[in-house]
């Protein structure tokens, strides 16, 4: 990360994740946070439902969470990092939640998968017992 | 917002129901349960869903598309989707999502003129 040199251009922002609306409050937020970034059409699109699908497992599958916003500013791209964070039951094994068509919620299965494919970086920590983290970076443009 | 209703206009036996922007999750399922009744009770041919607004198709919003799109067709209606958002489109495909067994059209005109008898009038 460091070899990057990335800049944080202090502009961080968390939000809760504790009820069925927070939802709708993070995904406004991340559509904020993209335009600001200057992301396009595709772009933007991109990020809103990958961070739709991270917050609804968070809300669905860890009992709520929360998440943070971060915009990155290594010149000259720009992008976002979003963190989603929770304090529940982890997943047992991480690899199989990848796989397109496993679910064990009212999705369809492509949540995490797919959320993966819509980002540049994708990282995921998550123990059971100990929650789950993603960690997502899509750059503007 | 998140509690608005869609309004479900009849036109014939076609039903036609317009997306806002946003479709959380509770007013999806309301949606969902809303429109299979009122299939049943006009005795509907086709439904059109104009998602010209909708900026998010997300797995769960997907799900419920093509839930809506079965419940419809064992009821003995067709459903076609109207004016996908290319960036939706673009995402969808991505996400590895091709809504099985729901019919698209590029806009409601050209949903109305696919669900028109050949030869014949148009429905509604």
């Amino acid at each position: 990360m460091s070899d990057r040199k990335l800049v944080k251009n202090g502009q961080v922002c968390s939000l809760p994740i504790r009820a069925e609306d927070d939802l709708l409050t993070a995904r406004h937020a991340v559509r904020a946070a993209a335009l600001q970034a200057g992301f396009g059409l595709v772009g933007q699109t991109k990020l809103i439902t990958a961070a739709s699908e991270l917050v609804r497992n968070c809300y669905v599958h860890g009992g709520g969470g929360d998440l943070v916003i971060e915009h990155l500013s290594p010149p000259p791209r720009a992008g976002l990092r979003l963190t989603i964070s929770d304090d529940g039951p982890g997943i047992t094994d991480p690899a199989k939640a990848l796989v397109d068509g496993f679910s064990t919620g009212p999705g369809l299965g492509h949540g995490l998968g797919g959320a993966k494919r819509l980002v540049h970086e994708f990282h995921l920590e998550t123990e059971p017992g100990k929650g789950t983290t993603v960690v997502i970076t899509r750059w503007a443009g | 917002m998140n509690s608005s209703e869609i309004p479900i206009l009849r036109l014939g036996k076609v039903l036609l129901a317009g997306l806002s922007n946003e479709l959380d999750d509770k007013t999806a399922l309301r949606f969902a349960d809303e429109l299979s009744h009122q299939v049943s009770a006009i005795g509907a041919e086709a439904v059109v869903l104009d998602i010209t607004k909708l900026e998010i198709i997300d797995s769960f919003a997907a799900r419920i598309l093509v839930e809506i799109a079965t419940m419809a067709r064992l009821l003995g209606a067709r459903v076609v989707l109207a004016g996908m958002r290319y960036p939706v489109a673009i995402t969808l495909v991505e996400l590895g999502l091709d809504l099985p067994g729901v019919e698209t059209a590029l806009s409601v005109e050209h949903a109305m003129d696919k669900l028109a008898p050949p030869g014949g009038s148009r429905v509604g």
